[in-house]
């Protein structure tokens, strides 16, 4: 029994979702980021199985800098997060209205 | 290593023949059964992130699956990112994110509501997303992997490890992109720290 690329593929296509049902369906913004990290992450899967299916490195290359990406994208989002904690005293996405018109 | 020894003898008492069929199926299936219990820890790991009420359990949740998918990158070979996934995923962000559920007053969560309005919809639509990949990729056959040593050697022809050559086509091939998440680094850490400051 082999592992194939197919089924890195599968796996991957499967992280992709949860992390995409909890970017929709949660309403807690902590929630919502780790939710990105998981996406994330499921994109770097893919690159590392095609990476090794083709024996090319530029997979992991990009897998590298979606790593310094998402760090950028924590740190930003965190710090937004504490902003909006400072408005309105509250992680709920629900609450943070005010460009809302 | 004693019973590695014995069934290299190929003495076969009884206990030794069930070392022997636990040898044969290891040496056969040890990778697959390695991509199963760490894919099973991944998406177990997801799952809690997305269905905890409690964040602190989610990043719990989030650091099992960051390291799963750390070993899953070791069974691709990718020894490197293995690494960088398991210091910057596994130590940076996790600390970030405990400390910013420290930081954050968690105690009205019980009173508020975890899902959205249209959390069945989004439920559906994810269901579909993983059906309709599913059936994608498995319509679809890649062969196997397809051997490119040229992309493993320096200009002197000499073998690397994947650290050695990832470095070798980061520092040549993709400096400029290097440079620039360097700056997109410093942005990302000076808008932190504006967004951070207490006003």
């Amino acid at each position: 029994m082999e592992i194939t690329t197919n089924h890195y593929l599968i796996l991957s296509a499967i992280l992709f979702a949860i992390g995409v049902a909890g970017i929709l369906t949660r309403r807690n913004m902590i929630t919502v980021l780790m939710s990105v990290e998981l996406v994330l992450n499921s994109v770097n899967l893919n690159l590392i199985a095609f990476s090794y299916q083709l024996s090319d490195l530029t997979g992991q290359i990009f897998a590298v800098f979606t790593i310094a990406v998402a760090a950028g994208e924590a740190a930003v989002g965190l710090g937004i997060l504490i902003a909006l904690f400072r408005l309105y005293d509250d992680t709920h996405l629900d609450k943070a209205t005010e460009l809302h018109g | 290593m004693a019973s590695l020894a014995h069934l290299e003898g190929g003495r076969g008492t009884e206990g030794e023949g069930g070392d022997r069929l636990v040898f044969e199926f290891l040496t056969a299936h040890g990778a697959a059964l390695l991509f199963y219990v760490f894919a099973a820890f991944a998406i177990a790991g997801a799952l809690t992130v997305v269905t905890m009420r409690n964040p602190v359990y989610g990043a719990a949740g989030l650091l099992v699956a960051f390291l799963a998918i750390a070993a899953l990158f070791l069974l691709r070979h990718a020894e490197f990112l293995a690494v960088v996934q398991t210091f910057v995923y596994g130590g940076g962000i996790m600390v970030l994110f405990l400390f910013v559920i420290m930081l954050v007053n968690l105690s009205r969560l019980h009173e508020t509501r975890m899902l959205g309005n249209y959390w069945k919809t989004a439920l559906v639509v994810c269901l579909l997303l993983i059906g309709i990949f599913g059936f994608l990729f498995l319509q679809v056959d890649f062969g196997a992997p397809h051997p490119n040593p040229g992309n493993f050697v320096d200009v002197e022809g000499k073998a690397l490890g994947n650290s050695e050559a990832v470095a070798w086509i980061l520092y040549r091939e993709y400096l400029l992109p290097f440079e620039i998440a360097s700056v997109f680094l410093l942005v990302a850490m000076v808008g932190a720290v504006v967004l951070g400051r207490r006003v």
